[in-house]
């Protein structure tokens, strides 16, 4: 489905009024992509208060600046301010979150109420948008919180259809739904393993996904009447056995795979009718650590697949391209979360994880010169001449071509674009324009193509 | 702060509330598994009843646990659950959803609230704020240090909680994760058969000499700590302080076990009470604790002496 058509809007995209998708955007390269691929909305962590203490963040100069890219395209920015606080991290919160309110933040996504509360009442601009940090289930907590003044709650990922729709029909306000990413697989909030492994705080920014490791899964196999202490055992021989480490009884075999908490990635591409029928107002994608390529690629799947059940929906149908292009970008196998059915022993991974994805962002086209045909691409991660790369873009600009004549800045021929940021110019099939993206699949091409150092 | 510190500690039944009453306890905390999360055994409306009769009978309290995280379906019967736990006077509740706020003023008005958010009761402007919303008490997070608890008793407008002794939830998750590894394994197990009995436990590849109790049950799966917090040494410090009510968490602990517990630590306060001043902790209550102690699991201070990153 290769299209020639030149994109419409530049700077400028028809707008849904309902329902919003929010998109993850772990730095100002990221928001730019996330909005510029159609997402209505963007979510980013500042410096302080955020639960991504190892991403990127903004400042406040990058925020102001992210906004007012986001104007122009008619999107907002919300800040996740999502920790549970701790006395020591209130000090300098009323200014923290005034200077939010002062570059044009629009939300503030929020999980304690100490933050609830100094945000209401020191930024009455900002809304206050409940973070599913707080796990919530219940309609009646639902418009708890919609009577302190909150326009929107994040529901916990546990909700199912069933109770959004109750939810729905007992409380008039905003519901948020995660639809895409990766998932804390226990309720968010409730899970202190980082803390008891690593003496990292999981509720301020410090998870290290502890989940996501090994575990053997044993039985106790003293009785209670067996019992004794290591010291009696200690003084008597027969006793001995009941040391440390005797009595536990594996229940895995050999050649079993480990115990793990680790829950498959949330997609709900395939469910957009449902979600929007049942009223969710603003679809979430998971992911301020994610790449450029994989924020661009979700979105602009979620985008199509949104604008084109409010278009008609009567006649909606799924298109297997978008979910082809999600998959280029996934690195986790994919579910429905609790919106179906709790979720099972197929939604779990409990076999080694493929951490590659299985297409490279290769490079992103700065400019192209019609006369010509030869678009400036900058190199993202490694490529060279007869290779197969992909070109894609917002409002379903999509083709293929092999990569023919490479040449630098001066004009002089390449045999592979190697370096890092590098510009590289190069004949295109068809039109391209800045922000579109080329990828290459990494799984079929020559093992010797080195991966750059880049961070996409 | 002279008034002496409330020892709160759980029960399995009725025979180990007794039991722990006599060894010292002033309050427990009970409820059903429906409600409440994560209890060291079951006591429906009846138990309960009869559990505050003796408890009053003999100048203690009962608090119960309606904290877990709510359903819609769960809310059908709350206020029902709610209204016959004030018929019953209880002492107080202990909740972490809201819910319970709105439900407690509507159907319950009068009954003391005790906020208790697990591993997300974190500061004191919050505590505070569930105490404008009704709340009397907050149950600090375990995952608090001293510093941090010590330093929050003067800022609270409610009572504080402090665990002192036994083991800490560190996991909950909806989800079956033994039952569905199980099944992943081609060997499936009845999910009746994977609960808090069982003497499931967990060891992470990288750190054989842990061991982390996990179970299922109708709130899902929960894995527990693999030490038991013991803060009896420096519990003074925490008396000092002022905190109201010192919990020791009985779950997955015998009967006997427990007993001792609560007999060490209400030495330890007794002795405070009569005379701070010449109060000294006494080695002897930490051995007999330990004399009892499961040799597979660390007694430790918790989170108390640890400074955490983020």
């Amino acid at each position: 489905m290769s299209t020639t058509e030149k994109p419409k809007y530049y700077g400028k995209r028809h707008r849904l009024a309902k329902p919003e998708l929010l998109a993850p955007a772990g730095n100002l390269e990221k928001l730019k992509f996330a909005i510029h691929y159609g997402a209505d909305a963007v979510y980013i962590g500042g410096q302080k208060y955020g639960l991504r203490s190892n991403a990127d963040n903004f400042s406040f100069e990058e925020m102001r600046e992210g906004v007012e890219f986001a104007n122009r395209y008619g999107a907002k920015v919300f800040v996740a301010t999502n920790i549970y606080a701790h006395d020591e991290d209130i000090a300098g919160l009323e200014e923290y979150l005034c200077k939010l309110e002062e570059v044009g933040i629009s939300a503030v996504i929020v999980a304690d109420p100490a933050i609830i509360e100094t945000a209401l009442r020191c930024a009455p601009g900002l809304e206050v948008h409940l973070s599913t940090q707080q796990s919530t289930l219940n309609w009646q907590a639902v418009k708890f919180w919609k009577e302190e003044g909150l326009p929107r709650v994040v529901l916990g990922r546990e909700t199912s259809f069933a109770e959004i729709a109750e939810i729905k029909k007992h409380v008039d306000v905003e519901i948020e739904a995660f639809i895409h990413g990766a998932m804390c697989s226990s309720f968010s909030g409730r899970c202190v393993l980082s803390n008891h492994f690593t003496d990292r705080d999981s509720n301020r920014g410090g998870c290290c996904q502890s989940c996501r490791w090994k575990y053997d899964l044993f039985e106790d196999a003293r009785s209670e009447q067996e019992w004794v202490s290591e010291e009696d055992a200690a003084d008597q021989q027969m006793l001995q056995s009941f040391s440390l480490g005797v009595n536990q009884k594996p229940l895995y075999e050999e050649q079993d795979s480990a115990f793990s908490m680790g829950s498959k990635d949330l997609c709900m591409l395939e469910h957009i009718p449902d979600l929007i029928e049942v009223g969710v107002d603003s679809f979430k994608i998971e992911g301020r650590m994610k790449s450029i390529h994989y924020v661009a690629t979700v979105v602009n799947a979620y985008r199509q697949a949104i604008d084109s059940y409010m278009a008609d929906p009567e006649n909606y149908v799924l298109k297997p391209e978008w979910l082809e292009d999600i998959n280029k970008a996934a690195n986790r196998p994919l579910n429905t979360g609790f919106f179906y059915d709790t979720p099972d022993h197929e939604d779990h991974i409990y076999e080694a994880e493929e951490k590659a994805v299985p297409y490279d962002f290769a490079g992103l086209v700065l400019d192209y010169d019609e006369a010509t045909g030869i678009a400036t691409v900058q190199q993202r991660n490694h490529f060279k001449p007869g290779q197969e790369i992909e070109f894609f873009g917002p409002n379903q600009m999509f083709f293929k071509q092999t990569v023919g004549q490479l040449w630098d800045e001066n004009g002089n021929e390449l045999d592979a674009a190697r370096h890092p940021l590098q510009k590289v110019k190069m004949k295109v099939d068809h039109p391209v324009r800045y922000f579109d993206m080329m990828r290459k699949n990494n799984t079929k091409q020559s093992k010797s193509a080195v991966k750059t150092a880049v961070t996409v | 702060m002279n008034t002496k510190p409330e020892l709160l500690v759980t029960a399995s039944s009725l025979e180990e509330l007794y039991r722990l009453a006599e060894a010292g306890a002033d309050a427990f905390l009970i409820g059903e598994e429906r409600y409440g999360m994560r209890l060291s055994g079951e006591f429906k409306v009846e138990d309960i009843a009869q559990a505050v009769n003796y408890a009053h009978e003999h100048g203690k309290r009962i608090y119960v646990a309606v904290n877990n995280l709510m359903t819609n379906e769960l809310l059908e019967d709350l206020p029902e659950y709610i209204k016959q736990l004030t018929t019953l006077q209880v002492d107080g509740i202990e909740f972490g959803d809201p819910a319970i706020v709105a439900l407690a003023r509507e159907h319950a008005p009068g009954i003391a609230l005790h906020w208790n958010a697990e591993m997300t009761s974190t500061n004191a402007v919050t505590a505070n704020y569930w105490g404008r919303k009704g709340a009397t008490r907050a149950v600090l997070a375990r995952e608090l240090n001293m510093d941090e608890i010590t330093g929050m008793i003067g800022k609270l407008e409610v009572e504080a909680q402090v665990q002192v002794h036994g083991m800490t939830n560190i996991y909950h998750s909806k989800r079956r994760l033994v039952g569905s590894y199980m099944q992943h394994q081609g060997r499936p197990v009845d999910g009746n058969d994977l609960g808090l009995q069982r003497g499931l436990f967990l060891i992470e590849a990288e750190r054989r000499d842990e061991t982390f109790p996990i179970y299922e049950d109708t709130n899902g799966t929960h894995i527990m700590s693999s030490e038991d917090v013991c803060i009896l040494e420096d519990l003074h410090l925490l008396m000092e302080a002022g905190v109201q009510s010192f919990k020791i968490e009985g779950i997955l602990k015998s009967i006997t076990y427990n007993e001792t517990a609560v007999r060490m630590f209400r030495q330890a306060i007794d002795q405070y009470a009569q005379d701070p001043e010449q109060y000294e902790f006494d080695e002897s209550w930490m051995d007999e604790i330990r004399r009892i102690q499961d040799p597979e699991r660390e007694l430790s201070f918790g989170f108390f002496y640890k400074e955490q990153v983020f």
